[in-house]
C-alpha cells in the first residue's frame, strides 16, 4: 500500500514540476532559515565555553534601582561585586570581568580592531578556558597591576602572523604594551560575557575601579561548591540584596538577581516582567507565523491539487477505499512531499551554515548543525505536511464519487 | 443477485426538482447479463450508480446480495463495493501515472493481500483480458480498446460478483467493442459474473439475456 502512495507520489510531483517547485522551494526555504536560527540561538544558548561548570555557576549581570521618578539599570561596579560577594559564604569562587571594550592597535602599520576586557584571578579559576600555550595570570599579578595579557587565538594569528610559541612577548593595546602570559581558544562574540581578544588584570584599568558607585562595567559570576548549593547561593544573594542599601535617596528599591544562565542571558532588568517569558514568547510566535505561512501555501496548492486528481478519487473510492483511507494516502504523499522539502532544506543549511561561518560575519561564531537542530527540522517538517495535508484531505474525502467521476 | 424496489431519484436546486428515476423495480438474477439502454439523460447512469451504491437513491430499497445496503456507513459500504461489485466506465478512468499492473492491483490495495499475492492475480487478471505483456506500460501507451480492457481487468481482479459497465464499449469503434463485448460475454459465461451493462448500442444489447428501457426516468421494457 505504501509502496503504492509513494509511487503515485513521485509520479504526482513530477507531472506538476512547477507546483511542486514551489511547494518544495516554500518548504525547504523556510526549513533552511529555521534551521539557521536555531543554530544561532542553539550555539549561544546551548554552548558551554569557557563557562563549562554551569550546572555550578550562577550570572550576576545587573542592578537596577528605583525611585519615585529616577531609575537606573545596568552593570554592576567592580566595588559592589566584590564587596557584596566577599561578604556571601556559599560561593567557592567569584568570577569578575568586565563587558569588552573596543580599541586599535598597529602591526607594520596595519590597523588591527581590538576587544580587550578586564578579568580578577579568580575568574581563570572559574572558567574553563582552553589554553593552547602558557597559563592565566593570578592574584599576585592582579594585585601588582602586572602589565600581562591572556589573547585569544585569534588575536595571535593577527598581531603576529602564524608563528611558534608567543608567550612572553608584548603586545600593544590602547597604547600600553602588556606581555603575553597565555593564548586560550576563541569564544564567539554572542558570549558576551566572555568573549575579548584581549583579557587584562582590572588593576590595570584606567577607569576607577575603586569607586564605590553601585554601577559599573563589571559582571560576575557565582561558582557554588556543588550543583545542590546553588539554589542556596542564589537565595543567599537575594537576601543579600535586601539588605544592601539603596545608593542615594532618589531611590527606594534595589534590584539585583544571581540567575541561572539563560535567564541571565534574556533577562531584561524589569522586574515587572520575565525576560524568560518574553524572549520565549517572542520566538515561539516568531516561529509559528513563519511556519504557518508556507503551511498556508501548501493548504492552498494541494486543493488545488486534489481537484486534478478528483476522477483518481472516484476511481478510488468506487473500488473500496474508504475516506478515512483516502485521507491517510493524502496525508502519506503530503508527508513524502515535506519529507523532501526537509531533506533539500537540511543541504540547502549545510550549505547556508557554511557561508555564514566563512563571512566570518560575527566574530569566532562557528555555527553548525547537531542533532538539536536537526530533531527541530525534522519535526516541523512533519508538523508541515500533517497541517497541510488534513484539510485538503478531508475535503477530497467528501467527494461525492459520481461527481468526482464526471470530472474527468 | 441485485433487488431494487421503488427507486425513486430527484435532483433538487433552489429553484428545480428533477426527477431522474422515478419508482424503479428490478430484479436481477445471479449470472445474468442485463443490458439498460435509453436516451440521453433517461436515467441510465443514475440507475447503474444507484446499483452500484456510488449514490444513493431518493426513495426505494436496494439489496445486493441479499444484503441490505440502506444502513451501511461509509466504510462499510467501502468494503461491501470492493468485496462485491466491479466497475467498468466509458472513459476508462484509469489512473495516469500508475503502470498497468498497479491500475488492475488497485482494488486489492483496499483488501487484505500481500503484494505477491496482488502482483500474482493482478497479472492473472490481465492474462484474460489478453494484456499480460503490457504490464509496465503507462495507460497513455495503449490504445482505447486496451485501456479498456485495462479496466475490464481491475473490475475482474477480485472476483466480484457483480460487474456495473457504463457504455463500455462507447468510446470504441465497433471492432474494439465486439472484442470487450467478447470478454463480458466470456466472463459471464465461464465465471458466472453477474453484469449490468448500460448501453447505446442495440447491436451489443442484443447479445445480452435481457434488456431494460428506460425512457425519462421510468422503466418502460
Amino acid at each position: 500500500m505504501l509502496k503504492n502512495y509513494f509511487k503515485i507520489a513521485i509520479a504526482v510531483l513530477r507531472r506538476r514540476k512547477f507546483f511542486t517547485f514551489i511547494s518544495l522551494f516554500g518548504i525547504s526555504f523556510t526549513l533552511t532559515i529555521l534551521m539557521v536560527l536555531t543554530a544561532f540561538i542553539d550555539k549561544v544558548i546551548g554552548d558551554n565555553y569557557p563557562d563549562k561548570k554551569r550546572d555550578r555557576l550562577l550570572y550576576v549581570n545587573r542592578i537596577e534601582q528605583k525611585g519615585k521618578d529616577n531609575m537606573t539599570s545596568g552593570t554592576l561596579s567592580y566595588y559592589f561585586l566584590s564587596h557584596y560577594t566577599g561578604m556571601m559564604k556559599t560561593p567557592v569562587k567569584v568570577a569578575i570581568s568586565s563587558g569588552f571594550n573596543g580599541t586599535n592597535t598597529y602591526v607594520n602599520n596595519k590597523k588591527i580592531a581590538v576587544s580587550y576586557k578586564y578579568t580578577n584571578a579568580e575568574f581563570w579559576d572559574v572558567m574553563d578556558y582552553d589554553f593552547t600555550e602558557g597559563k592565566p595570570f593570578n592574584k599576585q599579578e592582579v594585585d601588582n597591576a602586572d602589565h600581562v595579557a591572556i589573547i585569544s587565538e585569534d588575536m595571535k594569528r593577527q598581531y603576529f602572523g602564524d608563528v611558534g610559541p608567543v608567550v612572553g612577548k608584548y603586545i600593544e593595546a590602547d597604547n600600553v604594551n602588556y606581555r603575553v602570559l597565555g593564548v586560550v581558544k576563541n569564544v564567539p562574540v554572542t558570549s558576551y560575557m566572555f568573549f575579548s581578544d584581549i583579557y587584562l588584570p582590572y588593576t590595570v584599568s584606567k577607569a576607577d575601579y575603586k569607586s564605590k558607585s553601585y554601577g559599573g562595567g563589571y559582571m560576575g559570576v557565582l561558582l557554588a561548591a556543588s550543583k545542590d548549593d546553588v539554589p542556596k547561593m542564589q537565595a543567599e544573594y537575594e537576601n543579600l540584596m535586601k539588605r544592601v542599601p539603596v545608593e542615594s535617596k532618589d531611590y527606594q528599591h534595589l534590584y539585583s538577581h544571581a540567575n541561572s544562565f539563560f535567564r541571565s542571558y534574556v533577562d531584561t532588568g524589569n522586574e515587572a516582567s520575565s525576560g524568560v517569558f518574553i524572549v520565549v514568547t517572542a520566538i515561539s510566535i516568531f516561529v509559528f507565523i513563519f511556519m504557518l505561512l508556507p503551511t498556508l501555501n501548501l493548504v492552498n496548492i494541494n486543493i488545488t491539487r486534489i481537484m486534478e486528481r478528483s476522477s483518481e478519487i472516484g476511481v478510488r473510492k468506487a473500488f473500496g477505499a474508504s475516506s478515512k483511507t483516502l485521507v491517510y494516502q493524502f496525508i502519506v504523499e503530503n508527508l513524502i512531499l515535506t519529507l523532501l522539502g526537509g531533506i533539500i532544506g537540511t543541504l540547502l543549511s549545510v550549505i547556508a551554515l557554511w557561508a555564514i561561518n566563512n563571512a566570518d560575519l560575527i566574530a569566532n561564531l562557528q555555527l553548525s548543525i547537531n542533532f538539536t537542530v536537526l530533531f527541530i527540522a525534522l519535526l516541523a517538517c512533519l508538523i508541515f505536511g500533517f497541517l497541510s495535508g488534513v484539510y485538503p484531505a478531508w475535503r477530497m474525502s467528501k467527494l461525492n464519487v459520481v461527481t468526482a467521476l464526471k470530472a474527468q | 443477485m441485485i433487488r431494487l424496489q421503488n427507486i425513486e431519484k430527484v435532483y433538487r436546486t433552489d429553484t428545480i426538482e428533477t426527477l431522474a428515476l422515478n419508482s424503479i423495480s428490478l430484479d436481477i438474477a445471479k449470472g445474468e447479463f442485463l443490458s439498460i439502454m435509453g436516451p440521453s439523460g433517461c436515467g441510465k447512469s443514475t440507475l447503474l450508480n444507484i446499483m452500484g451504491l456510488l449514490d444513493a437513491p431518493s426513495k426505494g430499497m436496494i439489496k445486493i446480495a441479499d444484503k441490505s445496503t440502506e444502513n451501511l456507513n461509509d466504510k462499510q459500504l467501502a468494503q461491501f463495493r470492493n468485496k462485491t461489485l466491479g466497475f467498468i466506465f466509458q472513459s476508462y478512468h484509469l489512473i495516469n501515472d500508475l503502470q498497468v499492473l498497479d491500475n488492475v492491483e488497485l482494488p486489492l490495495l483496499y483488501r487484505d493481500t500481500t503484494a505477491k499475492e496482488r502482483k500474482r492475480l493482478a497479472t492473472e487478471a490481465l492474462e484474460k483480458v489478453g494484456l499480460a505483456n503490457r504490464v509496465k506500460h503507462f495507460p497513455t501507451q495503449l490504445s482505447g480498446g486496451q485501456r479498456q480492457r485495462v479496466a475490464i481487468a481491475r473490475a475482474i481482479v477480485g472476483r466480484p460478483d457483480i460487474i456495473l459497465a457504463d457504455e463500455p464499449t462507447g468510446n470504441l469503434d465497433s471492432a474494439m467493442g465486439n472484442e470487450i463485448m467478447e470478454i463480458l460475454i466470456n466472463l459471464n459465461r465461464n465465471e458466472g459474473t453477474t453484469i449490468v451493462m448500460v448501453t447505446h448500442d442495440e447491436n451489443m444489447a442484443q447479445k445480452t439475456h435481457r434488456l431494460v428501457r428506460l425512457f425519462d426516468g421510468s422503466q418502460v421494457q
